[in-house]
């Protein structure tokens, strides 16, 4: 989101801008890319001890805080179950109990179908999962050095003083789906900034911190660093949470990205060019 | 922890998300995503199973960890507890209570038949007795044992530490790691028997104990009596358990099934320090 050079105009209304540079780009997908493996290679490393904990260990004397499992239920037939604080919730289906991929029942926390590997196996997810911790991390670093660099975050990402005084009304027009036209869409709008900043600057330094909490080695680097955390076993419970916020992110970035314009959006983050229409139709290429 | 699925599956080609012309876009959009995932899915299951693929590329992140780990904190000493901080009870894991007749009569004479045999490529191979391990300057430590599976319990070790049983048997200037070799056979036919690998810098470290005392008691059966190794900076499947045997060797390629270790053997990393 970058330079107003204009590319030369397409048939339809509206004109093409040149939003998303090369590098942001690059760095976009391999973001996508690594993200989800993380993501499905983690559900396969928790499925490995279902069970999340709040403290330096697992055996404190106090019962998990999340814990997936399976049981007989009453009438004797196997009963997925989630517990939460205690509460549990019939998961049958989709937590702690699903069909595999010969349509088979498991019982598995998270069901072959998220997973990376799709069957049981923690020493391959361990591997896919450390591989890709470094793509992510080194691409994360490489987005920063750029995004100060080239002024990205400066110019793009942090919220003017205007931005912040119309928030309430950036909510309404998100409650509303209304999304901003014309000029006003070549910029991101003052909730796109404050979600995109706190992904980046709280919620993926906090998941990689607690990432590195759950390392016996790198916990020697600085004594006592991980009570910081709450512990080692609070670390994995914060790790595990902050995934699954990322994945609500997502959803909602997917989701927006839908309803204001899907192949706008997807040509401006392949190609770079994202059309503004003049009159005031929403963006999307039709 | 488990041994790995035997892994069958993923050969499954995902069926071809059916693209219809006529659809309206919507639902080819759902299906394309679909079939987007179920390809990921059994292309990922594909490249696991592959011989090239978790090999050269992502044992790469293994690779770097180690490096990384090297360089920032080689001689970093683990995190001690305190006496409130331990686990009411230790979790046994793994074998519980090896099956060979040879240990179940060196627990029925109280491990005084048993001795530690020290050899490989050292000037002077021996073997200690507990009672010779008992006698040589002890450690005791606080840490926190961390499973791969994810688990962690705080116990409180009593032991030597390995540096005085490696100074005292003088290895050979080729000697560059320390192999466990243990007591539980980890096949049901009494075959393949536990075995762990450390470096010898690893094995010089501190904290690194063979120890035989938990929470100050003679160290359980169930937690690898009578003597089994602290690594306290690696992943529980270091901390070899019912140790007979430590050998130094210039390489562990020619051992069992020459990744180092029983769970290495089974594709697990050799690093254990993420």
């Amino acid at each position: 989101m970058s330079d107003t050079a204009t590319a030369p105009n397409t048939a339809s209304a509206g004109r093409l801008y040149y939003r998303h540079t090369l590098p942001v780009r690059v760095m976009h997908w391999t973001n996508v890319l690594s993200l989800t493996l993380l993501l499905m290679s983690g559900l396969q490393i928790f499925n490995a001890h279902p069970r999340l904990y709040w403290g330096k260990s697992s055996y404190t004397g106090n019962p998990p805080v999340l814990e997936i499992g399976s049981r007989q239920g009453s009438g004797g037939q196997p009963v997925g179950f989630t517990r939460i604080f205690g509460h549990e919730f019939d998961t049958t289906g989709v937590l702690g109990l699903s069909s595999g991929s010969n349509g088979s029942l498991q019982r598995v926390a998270f069901p072959s179908a998220v997973t990376v590997p799709g069957p049981y196996w923690l020493s391959m997810a361990r591997n896919w999962h450390f591989f890709f911790a470094w793509v992510f991390v080194l691409n994360g670093l490489a987005y920063l050095f750029y995004g100060l660099w080239s002024g990205h975050l400066r110019r793009d990402l942090w919220p003017t003083r205007p931005d912040l005084a119309g928030i309430g009304r950036s909510i309404l027009d998100h409650i509303r789906f209304r999304h901003p036209q014309g000029e006003a869409a070549r910029r991101y709008n003052v909730l796109q900034k404050l979600a995109y900043l706190a992904v980046i600057f709280v919620l993926l330094p906090l998941i990689i911190l607690a990432g590195w909490a759950m390392s016996p080695w790198l916990d020697g680097v600085w004594p006592g660093w991980v009570d910081l955390l709450g512990g080692r076993q609070s670390a994995r419970t914060v790790h595990f949470v902050i995934a699954c916020l990322l994945t609500a992110f997502v959803a909602v970035h997917v989701f927006e990205v839908i309803v204001s314009g899907l192949w706008n959006h997807l040509r401006s983050m392949i190609t770079g060019y994202y059309r503004v229409n003049e009159g005031g139709h929403d963006g999307s290429a039709r | 922890m488990d041994r790995r699925a035997e892994v069958p599956g993923g050969k499954d080609g995902s069926p071809p998300a059916r693209l219809l012309v006529s659809s309206p876009r919507r639902s080819l959009l759902r299906g394309g995503l679909a079939g987007l995932g179920a390809a990921l899915l059994a292309g990922c299951d594909r490249l696991s199973n592959s011989a090239w693929f978790p090999e050269q590329v992502l044992s790469l992140g293994e690779r770097l960890s180690s490096a990384v780990h090297q360089t920032l904190a080689a001689k970093a000493m683990a995190q001690e507890f305190t006496e409130a901080d331990l686990s009411p009870v230790f979790r046994s894991n793994g074998t519980a209570n090896p099956e060979s007749s040879e240990y179940q009569k060196l627990v029925a004479g109280e491990f005084s038949d048993w001795a530690l045999q020290v050899s490989g490529l050292v000037e002077q191979p021996m073997s200690f007795n507990l009672a010779a391990l008992r006698a040589l300057p002890a450690r005791t430590q606080i840490t926190r044992h961390d499973c791969v599976e994810g688990w962690s319990a705080i116990g409180k070790w009593t032991g030597v530490p390995l540096a005085q049983i490696i100074e005292q048997v003088k290895p050979t200037a080729n000697a560059r790691f320390v192999v466990f070799h243990c007591a539980d056979p980890m096949e049901s036919d009494g075959t393949h028997p536990y075995y762990e690998s450390i470096d010898l810098a690893e094995a010089s470290h501190p904290q690194t104990l063979l120890a035989y005392e938990l929470n100050g008691k003679p160290l359980p059966v169930a937690n690898g009596a009578p003597l089994r190794l602290r690594v306290e900076r690696q992943l529980g499947y270091k901390q070899a358990k019912y140790l007979m045997r430590i050998e130094l060797v210039e390489s562990f390629a020619s051992i069992g099934g020459g990744r180092g270790g029983y769970w290495e053997d089974e594709g697990y990393q050799w690093y254990a320090g993420i």
